[in-house]
């Protein structure tokens, strides 16, 4: 029997029901390579009894001949950011510590109805703001992927998963588990997933229900499925996505089957090329591959053509107004007031145990956003950023419902460079705020994207293709990753060091 | 009446006034969250993870609170916005546990409207004035700190945090104390009957934030002050007094009024300042992300105009047009719902046990409702039972009056027997003898026999000395024990005497 843990969702799922291997074999070789993943830090809390629950249930299950759950023997990992009952939800911010929620999110409630157990607490940028997972407060992610030198040879830098969702997509792409939850709000499933070589989608906001999920910024926060391949991806992204009452912006639709209808033959299709991301600042080899997807899209049977997103060079600067706007508002309740940290120094008032509480708890970009944020909404500028940057907003929706007349889906990179050093860039936030510049207006748009792996840097890193659907049309989104899946033959994996 | 002013070292002055309810809204639970609204609550009963601002919690809005401020703003004549929008105030504080309120500052879902009040309780006939409603909008109460529980911390309890509110905004279209009381009288009227809000301002269902400035007579608005959260109508009256005569003084001392928040001490019958504008929070307003706009169609707002009762001023020239009515009595019957619902329930019962139209007993019944009834229940005190006090029993009382079997006198007598002892009215009149005789047989042989024994005082009455009827009244009603309908005896006096 091959290595359990090198089994895909979809393998596992088929396996545990055909009784090739049970749903404890499964968790416990999971278990295992969690438990000796440390040095990527990448589960901050681990929940193995929680995992084996859910492989026992399923064991039962065919063991009495019952039908299983959809995701009956999966074990996946679980972004901090989602409230899973009994188990500490830190959004890897100190302000958060000791925090255990009596509730269950929407969204993993509905994995474990679907029958898949969690392995743990997966790290992530704290908040959800980082492109690197290096604002976590319980330490950075390290990317299992190692570059190499001019030779050839392996560097010993520690590489950047990509962020936020940064734990999710070095677990995944480590073998630690087959998929696990992201959040998306500005690119934080797609980059990490083109960072670490494995496949993510954001789904339509409005999909998967952010009820139970620690708010960033509310009108752009959405989960969505991170996993090895874009089949992994339709099967985990079905469990989690549906209508939730609690959730006033969910959308009220049905849930296709999205499995069922994957295809990656394109006839009929059209694939846009947006001319306005390509951008100074985009290294070479990443348009190569970019012109190199659009081929393999041609070759399953679409047709290419060229379109203009014209107000796409405004998507950056407007989200960062309109994230740290909203973030500025939701992070007001960390006030140590109820839950979580409390600072309070001796003979503290209520706005000093404010002041010392948020102080001591945010981290430097948690803070510098709830900064910029407070700055955008105040009297005398609001209108000048916030009512500016939704206009913004709304031109940029509407740019893509203009490209809709002339093409299904839309192919960019997902990012301007591969993985990076850690520490290389944390000096300068600008140029890691660029690293969403191409996810960024899928976000704003609210608009179904997917990350998946298209090749190697000259550095031997994964490098990702992006894909922009429709609103609701996540099968398209999903269908031509597949395309790209079937013909980049991407089957490279980062030798195990750690 | 005459004009209010204030009288200052330096001639009159006028005195504007601008009031801002805030009423909350009858509803089993909170605007945002299913907890319930129960007043008097032990601390921290009525709960949810929304209104604890538990993090990852969304707000759903609460339908029946929009739909009770739609069926108040066409209560008021008010343009009734069918999109609207709930935006967030920003700011710190313990009993605020979201760090924001949700409000509507932008797009308010009531607009401009405006109600009739009339000046004077004691004649609530004479003509009235028109005060303009700039605005309703619906906002989320905040919790309660108490500071008297632990020598050096304060306790929150957020029982309240949630809660459903009206925000009413009035013009700065008052100009006396009496005029703001009559306002908020009329407006609480209008409240009830639309049961929107149960008006109880001893709760704090309903209170006031008052806006005053003075001016000479003539020239332009001065610079106002808040007061804010009054919460009577006496208070009301006297935060108006006293800011008036402050600011005059101020004014005239050579000072300058400075807009600001001020708090009133009902003890010391003063207001103090809370916080000038310069020190005034920047609330850094935005829509709220967790919530879509409110869209109102037509269906629900057919079903909100259908639904409204009829209302104060509309019923009240019913009750002086079709049941004839003095304006006096109409005005009282109508101030208040509860009167209103009694008197038609009465009504109703009377012209049934009778057999005649409402009209024609309708300034019985007001009568009975206005004055012999509550006589009759102020002189029992705590002996009368109000259970017994049914339409029904009432009816049964007025119906014997005006069939004439029973006086006056002897009906209240009657109803006190019933309100102490819920026995049937024909049945106490009956068995106490409290009934007169309109048996003209009877009568007849009385007068008969009166007139035969007083033969001197016939011949003086057929003289011309008329003042001797009273006492062939007084000799036939003694001899029948005063329980002869006075009217067959004078119709009959009258006949003998020729």
């Amino acid at each position: 029997m091959s290595d359990l843990t090198d089994l895909g969702i979809k393998q596992i799922r088929d396996g545990v029901r055909s009784g090739e291997f049970s749903a404890r074999e499964v968790a416990e070789a999971h278990i295992d390579k969690v438990a000796a993943a440390k040095p990527l830090n990448a589960f901050l809390i681990e929940t193995p009894d929680h995992a084996l629950a859910a492989a026992d249930s399923a064991d039962k299950a065919k063991a009495a001949g019952d039908d299983l759950a959809p995701l009956a023997g999966v074990p996946i990992g679980m972004k901090d950011l989602f409230c899973t009952k009994g188990v500490m939800a830190r959004s890897c911010s100190q302000i958060l510590e000791g925090f255990t929620p009596q509730y269950e999110s929407t969204v993993s409630g509905k994995l474990f109805a679907a029958g898949a157990g969690m392995l743990g607490k997966l790290n992530m940028d704290q908040f959800a703001m980082g492109s690197s997972n290096e604002t976590s407060a319980y330490g950075n992610v390290v990317s299992p992927w190692r570059r190499s030198d001019a030779n050839g040879n392996k560097a010993n830098t520690d590489m950047s998963p990509g962020g936020s969702s940064g734990g999710s997509s070095s677990a995944v792409s480590a073998r630690l588990c087959p998929g696990a939850t992201g959040t998306d709000t500005g690119g934080s499933i797609r980059q990490p997933a083109a960072f670490t070589g494995i496949s993510g989608i954001k789904p339509t906001y409005g999909r998967c229900s952010r009820w139970g999920i620690i708010a960033f910024s509310s009108s752009l926060d959405q989960a969505g499925s991170m996993a090895r391949d874009v089949t992994d991806c339709a099967i985990m992204l079905e469990a989690m996505a549906g209508y939730d009452p609690k959730d006033a912006t969910s959308l009220d639709a049905q849930v296709p089957n999205w499995e069922a209808a994957l295809s990656g033959d394109l006839k009929g299709k059209r694939v846009g090329i947006p001319k306005e991301y390509r951008i100074d600042g985009t290294s070479e080899e990443i348009n190569a591959l970019w012109d190199q997807g659009a081929q393999w899209l041609r070759d399953a049977g679409a047709e290419v053509v060229e379109v203009s997103l014209p107000h796409t060079q405004y998507a950056l600067p407007a989200y960062y107004i309109i994230a740290p706007a909203e973030a500025s508002s939701n992070l007001a309740r960390y006030d140590g007031v109820r839950y979580g940290a409390r600072e309070l120094p001796e003979g503290a008032g209520l706005q000093d145990m404010y002041a010392a509480t948020r102080a001591a708890g945010f981290g430097d970009e948690v803070k510098r956003r709830i900064m910029i944020g407070t700055y955008v909404l105040s009297a005398g500028f609001y209108d000048a950023y916030y009512t500016q940057a939704q206009k913004v907003r709304a031109l940029i929706a509407r740019d893509f419902e203009r490209v809709w007349e002339h093409c299904d889906v839309i192919l960019t990179p997902t990012a301007p460079s591969a993985s990076f050093g850690l520490g290389e860039k944390t000096d300068d936030p600008l140029s890691m705020y660029l690293n969403d510049v191409f996810a960024v207006p899928a976000s704003l748009a609210g608009l179904p994207a997917m990350s998946v792996p298209g090749g190697l840097s000259s550095e031997g890193l994964p490098l990702g293709l992006q894909i922009v659907g429709k609103a609701m049309d996540e099968q398209g989104v999903l269908n031509a990753g597949l395309a790209i899946e079937q013909r980049a033959s991407f089957t490279a994996r980062p030798a195990q060091w750690w | 009446m005459s004009e209010y002013r204030i009288q200052g070292a330096t001639g009159e002055w006028e005195v504007i006034i601008g009031l801002e309810v805030h009423a909350q809204i009858t509803t089993q639970s909170k605007l945002f969250s299913g907890a319930a609204t129960e007043f008097g609550a032990e601390p921290n009963t009525q709960v949810s993870l929304v209104d604890a601002a538990m993090p990852g919690m969304l707000p759903v809005p609460n339908r029946e609170c929009i739909r009770q401020a739609v069926r108040t703003g066409m209560a008021i004549n008010a343009e009734i916005h069918k999109w609207s929008r709930f935006d967030r105030k920003n700011y710190f504080y313990a009993d605020l546990p979201q760090g924001y309120q949700i409000s509507q500052l932008y797009h308010p879902i009531v607009g401009e409207g405006q109600i009739e009040v009339s000046l004077d309780e004691k004649k609530p006939d004479a003509p009235g004035k028109t005060i303009g409603i700039e605005r309703i909008h619906v906002e989320q109460d905040a919790g309660k700190l108490m500071h008297d529980q632990h020598p050096t911390m304060s306790y929150v309890d957020l029982n309240r945090s949630g809660v459903a509110l009206m925000e009413i905004v009035s013009r700065p279209d008052m100009r006396s104390p009496l005029e703001a009381a009559a306002y908020v009288r009329k407006l609480r009227s209008i409240l009830r009957y639309v049961g929107s809000c149960d008006g109880n301002m001893e709760q704090g269902s309903m209170r006031a934030d008052v806006n005053v400035s003075v001016r000479k007579p003539g020239e332009e608005l001065g610079t106002r002050t808040e007061t804010k959260n009054v919460n009577s109508m006496r208070f009301i009256a006297q935060v108006i007094e006293y800011e008036a005569q402050r600011q005059v003084d101020v004014i005239e001392g050579g000072g300058a009024i400075v807009q600001e928040t001020r708090l009133f001490d009902p003890d010391k019958g003063e207001t103090r300042s809370m916080r000038s504008k310069e020190d005034a929070h920047d609330y850094r307003y935005f829509p709220d992300p967790d919530l879509l706009p409110v869209e109102l169609d037509e269906a629900f707002l057919e079903e909100c105009r259908q639904s409204l009762p009829e209302l104060p001023d509309a019923k009240r020239a019913r009750y002086e047009g079709e049941l004839g009515l003095t304006a006096y009595n109409a005005a009282v019957l109508t101030a208040e719902v509860d009167t209103a619902q009694r008197f038609e329930a009465l009504l109703v019962s009377t012209a049934t046990a009778i057999g005649k139209p409402e009209a024609k007993i309708a300034t019985q019944a007001a009568n009975w409702i206005l004055s012999v009834a509550p006589g009759v229940i102020k002189s029992l005190g705590d002996d009368a039972n109000l259970e017994h006090n049914s339409p029904a029993a009432n009816a049964a009382i007025l119906a014997m009056v005006d069939k004439g079997s029973v006086s006056g006198s002897q009906a209240k007598q009657v109803y006190e027997i019933l309100l102490k002892t819920g026995r049937e009215p024909s049945e106490i009149a009956e068995t106490e003898g409290l009934q007169q005789t309109s048996d003209t047989g009877a009568i007849e042989a009385v007068i008969a026999d009166i007139l035969a024994k007083n033969e001197d005082k016939v011949a003086q009455y057929k003289g011309g000395k008329d003042k001797l009827f009273g006492f062939f009244v007084g000799q036939t009603m003694k001899a029948m024990q005063g329980k002869a309908n006075p009217q067959i005896v004078n119709e009959l006096l009258k006949k003998a005497l020729g």
